[in-house]
């Protein structure tokens, strides 16, 4: 089988950069960055899974078939979360009555 | 005109090896991996959970033949009318023709000994039977009276019955489902015949690998969904309970995700099969073959972008509603192309009027009506109106009942000769259909005027005004019923009796039919080599040409 | 009318008989567990979905719940987890060249370090019902959540912390099973050079509940901020 055989020392190295990025990660939660704390820890996760993906995985010597069925997936979940939210976060957007004024008094019918 | 049967000389059954005696006692069933019996297995344990929910409707149907409704009591119709939903869906529609017909005959179809996992295939059987086995156990032990929606926060913290069981029993048969999406992906990606290039692929292929796509992104979504309800009932674990902060809603959603995509799971097969039957019984080869494949693609995409529109009187936000809205009107053009498609096929063929036929062109008008009906439900202020009503459940069983099992019933009719080695009576499987046919309309039809006067589904009991149509319903099902058994008493009959089919008692074109009926357990003797497009009927034959003779570049 | 040709095909006792040869198995037993994969990912997602909406509802709720928790075992696990992808990796990389013994070290090393990760787990959720953190069964914080937090929706987050760990945590427990089952293989000589297939798809089943975790981590221990709130 012709097969890409991953070196060793490429696994240590991600190895090595995997711990590393745990470790920033967590000492980054100690510091105050307001909202950008969620954006960090979500990107360095992102940053993370990709190295497991690419080498450990070998997906990035796989065919293109594989590469699509990943981002494909991928794609679905944020299609599940992005739709949901739409939903779940404009609900309070539809304004309350009587918001844009006072209600516009109706005449009272005429009385024969 | 009809095209008459042509039996080719093929070895006499009784001397031949096929699938079907190549070993004989239960165990050599039970742990076989060929696909061809484990479709059996399939075809036997969906035939009795069909009849299973059959008999649901029958009751309920009966029920409702008064206003006052004396057969039940309303917490047993509740328990009926869900058991209905919940059986034909999972036990019966979502399994069928890929469980039944595809396992069959996707790896003849592609030229393969079998599928890529044949003890994954086995399997998902168990499997199914283990899901199955426990709602009938739920059944038997008080039934369960959510709905098959099982909407919350009835269904996780309020109801009284078997909730827990019921639940489990559909993730447990979600993975049937997920399993077999999984071997035909791979088996058609990686084990089509040379030659076989994508776009010569029986259209039936496209419809399966576009059903099981759907199968494999939203059947977990289900697993999940059903997993949390079950938590909050024995834990108290509630993450749909409003009480801590829960919204009901998202179990909306995240039931709806995988629900609006499994409808297409349930349609696309039959689709797929209606392809194979009009270019067969039209001798003609399907027009627009690539906009047909695609739009099976595309169905399969779009149809996770409008789970919405059945919660747009649930409290869904006004915004998102209209997005799903949009998005609905959308999904029905790729159905559209391929009703157009089957039209334009038809059109100057050389039509026959087998069963396999009827059920097709059946298929054709119901589904478009189911379909039409559909794009009335997708604009916002038409389904605030029709919302919960009978209309829906008109609607839904066109689509369904009309289109789906038509198709599989099609289907059925049609491989039979290749599954069985026998053929079954053509005069009674076409009276059969027009039977299903009539039957079907006068159920259902009646059903859409009563949900738009306003009669609410779910209801046990009903205003004296709607009578006169749920007795109509009523007389329409019970033709229906008697539609539905003619074919299982025929068929069966046509096993023993039905006088031996050939390889190609249709003349149809695909791999399949190149085998013996019924094939041997390898399928083919040896792999063959895929020189023509599908559905190369009245092609002219190919002469063969010597390479580099004065002919070879002058071939007609 | 496609003709009949016969495809040679080879007797090697690993291939099964329907493939016709051994590049088709191993290709398709890939794409095989790649889809699984996908199956899982919807299946975690749907997970990863609800919880990211009712963050969104009451973030101070969720950030209250997240700081109780304790970081030293969710950083621990995930420096193990890592450790045991390495061994797993390792353990692909010895299949693939033909060294037996090799491959069952990694194996070994890389269920310790599974069982490991079980360990600290359950002793997590030993503290978790100490301290009267479990949801449904047993919810009365007494300390650690600050004035005008809504306790049930603190109760919320915890009911996500223990079943997306629990759900990872079963998920753990069978790839357990399915290296033991790859460890006795491996004794009776069935893996080769030219025949690592199941071992290949198991490290990829395993990498998954790793890529899990390594979301896990953040979303339920750090994002609430470690740092001191006003």
């Amino acid at each position: 089988m012709a097969e890409h055989i991953v070196p060793v020392k490429t696994y240590v190295v991600v190895f090595l950069a995997l711990l590393a990025l745990t470790g920033l990660t967590t000492g980054v939660a100690y510091i105050d960055l307001g909202a950008f704390n969620a954006v960090a820890a979500l990107a360095i996760a992102v940053i993370k899974m990709l190295l497991v993906i690419l080498f450990f995985m070998h997906v990035k010597y796989s065919p293109r078939l594989t590469k699509l069925v990943i981002v494909a997936a991928f794609f679905w979940f944020g299609l599940l979360l992005t739709f949901t939210l739409a939903d779940e976060f404009t609900r309070n957007w539809t304004p309350v009555p009587d918001s844009w004024g006072p209600a516009i008094a109706v005449p009272a019918p005429p009385v024969h | 005109m009809s095209t008459p049967v042509v039996d080719v000389p093929q070895a006499p059954a009784e001397s031949r090896v096929d699938y079907l005696n190549a070993s004989y006692g239960i165990r050599s069933w039970l742990f076989t991996t060929d696909h061809k019996r484990i479709a059996l297995l399939y075809l036997i344990s969906i035939t009795f959970m069909f009849f299973i929910g059959g008999a649901a409707a029958v009751l309920m149907r009966l029920h409702l033949l008064t206003p006052e409704g004396t057969l039940v009591q309303p917490e047993t119709y509740n328990k009926l009318f869900t058991m209905h939903g919940l059986v034909m869906v999972f036990f019966f529609m979502i399994p069928s023709i890929p469980a039944v017909l595809g396992n069959f005959l996707v790896p003849m179809m592609i030229g393969a000994r079998d599928l890529a996992f044949p003890k994954i295939n086995l399997l998902s059987w168990y499997i199914y039977m283990a899901g199955a086995l426990l709602f009938l156990y739920t059944v038997l032990t008080g039934g369960v009276d959510t709905g098959w929606t099982f909407y919350t926060p009835y269904s996780s913290i309020y109801a009284n019955t078997h909730v827990l069981t019921a639940a489990f029993a559909v993730f447990i048969v979600g993975f049937s489902s997920i399993l077999t999406g999984l071997n035909f992906i791979v088996t058609i990606h990686k084990m089509r015949a040379p030659g076989l290039t994508w776009f010569r692929l029986p259209l039936f292929l496209w419809s399966i690998y576009a059903t099981s796509v759907i199968m494999v992104l939203g059947t977990p979504v289900l697993a999940i969904t059903m997993l949390m309800v079950a938590a909050e009932r024995l834990l108290h674990v509630g993450i749909f309970d409003p009480a801590l902060g829960g919204d009901p809603l998202l179990f909306q959603h995240m039931f709806w995700f995988y629900s609006h995509p499994a409808v297409y799971i349930m349609i696309l097969p039959s689709m797929g099969v209606v392809s194979e039957l009009i270019a067969c019984f039209s001798r003609k080869r399907i027009f627009g073959y690539s906009f047909v494949a695609f739009s099976s693609v595309a169905i399969a995409v779009l149809s996770f972008l409008v789970w919405g529109h059945h919660m747009f009187v649930a409290g869904q936000s006004i915004y998102a509603s209209l997005i799903f809205s949009a998005l609905s009107f959308l999904v029905a053009i790729p159905s559209a192309i391929k009703v157009f498609n089957w039209t334009a096929t038809l059109y100057k063929g050389s039509i026959s009027y087998q069963a396999p036929m009827l059920y097709a062109l059946g298929f054709i008008g119901l589904f478009t009506m189911g379909g039409l009906t559909g794009l009335f439900l997708a604009s916002l202020a038409v389904d605030v109106h029709v919302s919960g009503t009978y209309f829906i459940v008109a609607h839904f069983h066109y689509i369904m009942v009309g289109g789906a099992v038509m198709g599989y019933m099609g289907g059925i009719h049609f491989w039979w000769p290749k599954i069985t080695g026998r053929l079954y009576p053509d005069g009674w499987a076409r009276f059969a259909a027009l039977v299903i046919f009539v039957g079907f309309n006068l159920t259902f039809f009646p059903q859409f005027m009563l949900g738009y006067l306003g009669m609410p589904r779910r209801y046990a009991t009903y205003p004296q005004e709607f009578q006169v149509l749920n007795v109509m319903s009523t007389a329409g099902a019970s033709i229906l019923a008697v539609g539905y058994a003619m074919p299982l008493v025929y068929l069966i009959w046509s096993m023993r009796y039905g006088p031996v089919a050939g390889p190609n008692p249709w003349r149809a074109k695909g791999l399949e039919w190149e085998t013996p009926s019924p094939p041997p357990t390898e399928n083919f003797e040896e792999t063959p080599i895929v020189t023509e497009e599908a559905y190369a009927y009245n092609d002219p034959p190919k002469r063969i040409v010597a390479a580099g003779s004065a002919q070879e570049g002058a071939r007609a | 009318m496609p003709e009949a040709t016969a495809v040679a095909h080879e007797r090697i006792p690993a291939r099964a008989h329907h493939f016709d040869d051994m590049e088709q198995q191993q290709e398709s037993s890939n794409l095989g567990m790649w889809v699984f994969l996908v199956t899982e990912i919807m299946f975690f997602g749907g997970m990863f979905a609800a919880y990211a909406i009712y963050r969104g509802f009451d973030l101070p709720a969720f950030e209250a719940g997240s700081r109780i928790l304790e970081v030293k075992f969710g950083a621990t696990n995930t420096a193990v987890l890592i450790g045991s992808s390495l061994t797993m990796a390792l353990a692909v990389n010895s299949a693939q060249t033909g060294k037996r013994k090799a491959l069952m070290l990694f194996l070994v090393l890389t269920m310790i370090l599974g069982t490991v990760f079980l360990g600290i787990k359950f002793t997590e959720y030993l503290h978790k019902w100490n301290e009267f953190l479990v949801p449904g069964l047993r919810f009365a914080p007494t300390e650690g959540i600050p004035a005008g937090v809504s306790l049930p929706h603190v109760e919320m987050f915890f009911c996500f912390y223990f079943f997306m760990t629990l759900l990872h945590a079963m998920h753990m427990i069978i790839g357990l099973g399915i290296l033991t089952t790859l460890l006795i293989m491996a004794s009776r000589r069935k893996f080769s050079a030219d025949y690592y297939g199941p071992v290949e798809v198991s490290g990829l089943y395993w990498h998954f509940v790793d890529i899990v975790w390594i979301f896990l981590f953040p979303l339920l221990y750090l994002i609430g901020g470690r740092y001191p709130h006003g």
